[in-house]
């Protein structure tokens, strides 16, 4: 730890440092650009996360520590990078003509999202607690930032607050886990955690409560059952966008640490983690699906159902080893593109007063566009896992860990669970087929960027759907070394 | 394999959604436009499987026709399409069934034409992908993808309380499905710890035989790995047939669905439940097959009875029609699970049988509500005399669905009853008294409505049948009677497959009962992973 700075290191690390040049960029051009033409911030944002794309794929294949072994270069990263990234890009898009939308277009609201999405760039290649602890704060201050955003709106300020002090309490929760384990091996690194651990050392009480401390602060972070009180009214309060990013980016990377902590630094205790997370799917998945049925609110409709994905998810890190947590990882990016493609809908119906975030703004859309309703239908058969779509080959996946593992109560319980969640998906699709009564809403008119999003997510999960091949080859090479 | 050297399959299978995808180009207004091009594309599809039985080699259980492409292969999946005789009629049934379901939905659809047919075209392409599919991912894709527009076909274009009715459909049906998903599961993982080959190939996945030992006591029976996944399969097909207890979507189903929907979810969508077992209940699982032969055969009995009994008291008659099916269904499955010769012949002929005879019944009750909105039989009575030509043709039909020799019914039902008697009289004893019931609550239902004074004012101006309907009846009567009286050809093409699945169950996983190779062997790669079997539980270091 003692080494000195090493100019080679900061190259492993250029894409990070791309994108938080360009996020101060955009800070300092909103002084210039005036308001009303800020549109080109956000252009402009989206074009550094490109450009930061751009810089990471020489990183392709390539295993690289740096900083003293604290930060990690791997597939296993790569992969979650290229996931924030695409997800905030896309995030980026949708909120243009939103914040346009709602009078309140300015830049550090990108520049926000650019720095929060640096964050889990740094969780995705953290190899020591505390860079990993860095990089957990950055992106959570953002967000509370973000979540409160529209300052003068009630909802949004009982959001950031609620998240705020929830996340404050996760944070504590998870620095206690990671204090003890120090306190335990003297050592910050996960391997060198890994092999400080004798057989001594894991029977210790103190370790298993380190362990629950980290899984229950990560739970929170990841919105698992119990931990997952402050989700709905986040969810439903946060600007739409915000609330796209907490579901499908900063969900993922909480789960992106967790499976590299666990995996890494406490292989010995597999057996009782594994236990914990069967805990804890079970209950993620089926509160998550059983409370969405009683929603009225798209957006808290959406929170519990990202819940219950949240829920399928960790059946993969239960079942543990190179299939479940391959199934994890392609869950992760069939899971953003269809939560992200459903946010993009509910911005798509925010037309004037209509906020589109009542089940019934979706009434009559199949009349009122027809294209609009069919991607709608699609991202939502996706997310209740019908094929051939996206969700279908990732449950598929997924299940098929639990089962080659012998969790054939949780296989069953989970796919219980899909057939609940498809009664609530199908509650927008009969509004949007089945209800007559186009509401005298205005015309859509989607922004050109949200077509993007739209057009984006659609086609991925259909290609996802129909030709997964390459998507599972991209998962499973991407765990390689991990452990 | 492939005798016409042509993808014949993919073409049957994929006319309806290349029209689905053209009529989606067409203009909303066209209206004349969007009918003709789903009549065109349901017609060369239906022209198109015509080649089918004319080419079929009926010598041979092994599939024809067969397409093989590698899809998937790291996970093992294989775009597999065969026809084999257990499946020939079956398609021939759908292609035949969705041009009459075009044409009857002529006129009586009227509201938001352009998606209706989409749904309908979409709808052919997954029954018929279903019949197709020998690969369980492929299977699994289409058995899904019919779900939807189904769903949409009752929700959007439905009677009254279609909401309901649409998403019980949808959840019942789901709910099967997931289910049978894990037992795939189950059977790809443990074939791929046997072999080293992880594949969702079905027929190789016959090669294996799975375990059959006891795992585990419930309630004094024991439950084999085999019997775990028979009976999650089971729990699927048992909801699409539907067997008795799982029976309560169908009438509402059928009640609120448009005519066309009904026709189809009667006709084909029906015989899926039935088809899965046969097909992959029957040859993979032989010993868990003839473990559960109790339970299925009460249950079959308790369908046939409940059913015609239920069907005496029904005021609607399109709702009086759907429990027939459930009581026609357990006939069927009575068959099958008589596993013999006969039994087995009598229930696949009985499948095509009932998807003609109880698709033309729902046309007929369609007819009726078209011109009278209404289903009631009380509403109704004496229409012979205003419609006499409807009258005939209601009459071949309910004398087809008796089961009265010289028509279908009687050759279907004739087989299963010697299949049956063969194992057990007492099973055909009783099978004989829902033929009685049968032909009671029929006779009944035709002596409401068609016999007797015409007192309904209301009935009093009927028109009776204009030539557009009479196509959608008279090609149904004129199969009717080809069957009734000319049965061989088609008995004769499903003999060679209903011989290997009977060697299959009888002697077991002897080598006598190899399944035919697959097709594919050789030519797609399989998926290569941790060759030795993992131990549930154990630590992945």
């Amino acid at each position: 730890m003692t080494q000195a700075f090493n100019m080679a290191d900061l190259s492993t690390a250029l894409p990070e440092v791309v994108l938080s040049l360009v996020a101060m960029v955009i800070l300092m051009l909103d002084f210039i650009v005036p308001k009303g033409r800020r549109d080109w911030l956000g252009y402009l944002s989206v074009l550094g996360v490109l450009l930061t794309l751009m810089v990471l794929f020489p990183q392709w294949g390539a295993t690289q520590s740096a900083f003293s072994g604290q930060y990690l270069i791997d597939p296993f990263a790569l992969f979650f990078k290229i996931v924030f990234l695409a997800s905030a890009g896309l995030i980026i898009l949708m909120s243009i003509g939103y914040l346009r939308n709602e009078g309140a277009d300015r830049g550090e609201f990108y520049a926000l999202i650019l720095f929060a999405t640096l964050g889990m760039m740094l969780m995705a290649s953290a190899v020591d607690l505390l860079i990993l602890y860095i990089g957990l704060e950055t992106m959570s201050i953002c967000i509370y930032v973000l979540a409160g955003f529209f300052k003068r709106e009630r909802r949004s300020n009982e959001a950031a607050l609620k998240y705020l002090l929830m996340g404050g309490f996760s944070s504590a929760i998870i620095l206690y886990g990671m204090v003890m384990l120090y306190g335990l091996t003297g050592a910050t690194g996960l391997k060198e955690i890994a092999s400080a651990l004798t057989a001594d050392t894991l029977s210790n009480p103190a370790l298993i409560l380190a362990m629950v401390m980290l899984a229950a602060g990560f739970g929170f972070k990841i919105a698992a059952v119990p931990f997952h009180m402050w989700i709905p009214d986040v969810y439903e309060g946060a600007p739409t966008p915000i609330t796209a990013l907490l579901a499908a980016a900063s969900e993922i990377a909480g789960l992106a640490i967790l499976l590299r902590v666990f995996l890494v630094a406490i292989p010995g205790l597999q057996d009782r983690w594994a236990l914990l997370f069967y805990v804890l799917s079970l209950l993620t998945m089926t509160v998550g699906n059983v409370v969405a049925i009683a929603q009225s609110n798209i957006k808290r409709m959406l929170a519990y159902s990202s819940i219950a994905h949240i829920g399928y998810l960790l059946i993969g890190v239960v079942a543990g080893r190179e299939l479940g947590i391959s199934a994890t990882l392609l869950y992760t990016v069939v899971y953003a593109l269809m939560t992200l493609g459903a946010f993009a809908m509910v911005i798509l119906l925010c037309v004037g007063e209509v906020k589109g975030e009542r089940i019934d703004d979706f009434t009559g859309l199949a009349q009122r566009s027809p294209m609009a309703a069919a991607a709608m239908l699609i991202l939502l058969l996706s997310l209740a896992g019908v094929p051939p779509t996206a969700g279908f080959v990732g449950k598929l996946y997924l299940f098929g860990a639990a089962i080659e593992r012998g969790y054939v109560l949780l296989a069953l319980i989970a796919v219980v669970n899909s057939a609940i969640s498809l009664f609530y998906y199908m509650k927008v699709a009969v509004a949007m087929y089945m209800r007559d009564l186009p509401p005298a809403g205005l015309a859509l008119s989607p922004s050109r960027p949200l077509r993007v999003v739209l057009f984006v997510t659609v086609v991925g999960t259909l290609a996802i759907g129909i030709y997964p091949g390459p998507f599972l080859d991209l998962a499973k090479s991407s765990i390689a070394g991990l452990w | 394999m492939n005798v016409l050297q042509f993808p014949i399959l993919s073409l049957i299978a994929y006319l309806p959604l290349l029209g689905a995808f053209l009529i989606l180009a067409l203009p909303k207004e066209s209206k004349g436009g969007i009918r003709w091009s789903a009549l065109a594309f349901t017609l060369a599809s239906f022209a198109a499987s015509l080649w089918l039985p004319a080419y079929f080699d009926a010598s041979t259980p092994e599939m024809q026709f067969v397409e093989a492409f590698s899809w998937i292969p790291t996970i093992g999946v294989t775009y597999l399409f065969g026809l084999d005789g257990i499946s020939l009629w079956l398609v021939m049934l759908t292609t035949f069934l969705s041009v009459i379901a075009v044409i009857c939905s002529w006129e009586s659809i009227t509201m938001r034409l352009k998606e209706y047919y989409i749904f309908l075209l979409l709808l052919e392409t997954g029954m018929l992908g279903v019949f197709f599919s020998l690969d369980f991912f492929l299977f699994y894709v289409f058995w899904e993808v019919m779900l939807v527009p189904m769903y949409f076909l009752i929700g959007v274009w439905g009677s009254e309380r279609r909401l309901y009715s649409a998403i019980k459909f949808f959840l019942y049906t789901l709910f099967g499905s997931v289910i049978m998903l894990l037992g795939i599961l189950a059977v790809y993982y443990y074939h791929g710890a046997q072999t080293g080959a992880y594949t969702f190939d079905v027929l190789r996945l016959m090669k294996v035989s799975y375990p059959s030992t006891p795992l585990f006591t419930l309630l004094g029976v024991p439950f084999s790995f085999q019997d775990l996944v028979w009976l999650s399969f089971f729990m699927s097909f048992a909801i699409k047939v539907p067997m008795f207890p799982f029976h309560t979507w169908l009438p509402d189903a059928h009640t609120d669905a448009p005519t066309a929907g009904s026709v189809i979810l009667a006709g084909v969508l029906l015989k899926m439940g039935t088809y899965g077992f046969i097909r992959f209940n029957l040859p993979m699982f032989p010993e868990a097959t003839k473990h559960f032969v109790p339970m299925m055969m009460t249950l079959s009995i308790i369908a046939i009875i409940y059913g015609a009994m239920v069907c005496m008291v029904q005021p609607d008659m399109k709702r009086l029609i759907a429990y027939s099916s459930v009581s026609h269904m357990g006939f069927i499955t009575l068959g099958m699970f008589a596993l013999n010769a006969q039994g087995i012949q009598g229930s696949i002929i009985q499948m095509v049988n009932h998807g003609l005879s109880t698709g033309a019944l729902f046309l007929i009750v369609g007819l009726i509500y078209d011109r009278r909105h209404t289903r009631l039989i009380s509403e109704l009575g004496g229409l012979s005399k205003q419609m006499p030509v409807y009258a005939t043709l209601f009459a071949i039909i309910m004398l087809s669905s008796m089961g009265l020799p010289g028509l279908n019914g009687f050759i279907g039902e004739f087989l299963i009853l010697v299949g049956a008697f063969k194992v057990n009289y007492l099973w055909a004893a009783f099978a004989v008294s829902g033929i009685v019931l049968g032909a009671a609550y029929m006779l009944w239902l035709y002596q409401r409505t068609m016999f007797g004074a015409l007192e309904n004012p209301k009935n009093a101006a009927l028109q009776d049948l204009s030539p557009r309907e009479m196509t959608t009846l008279v090609p149904i009567v004129i199969m009717c009677f080809w069957i009734g009286l000319y049965p061989s050809p088609f008995l004769s093409r499903m003999e060679a497959s209903v011989n290997f699945i009977l060697a299959r169950i009888h002697q077991g996983q002897a080598a006598t009962a190899q399944p035919p190779p697959s097709p594919v062997e050789g030519v797609v790669p399989v998926a290569q992973r941790h060759p030795v079997a993992a131990l549930p539980g154990e630590p992945s270091r």
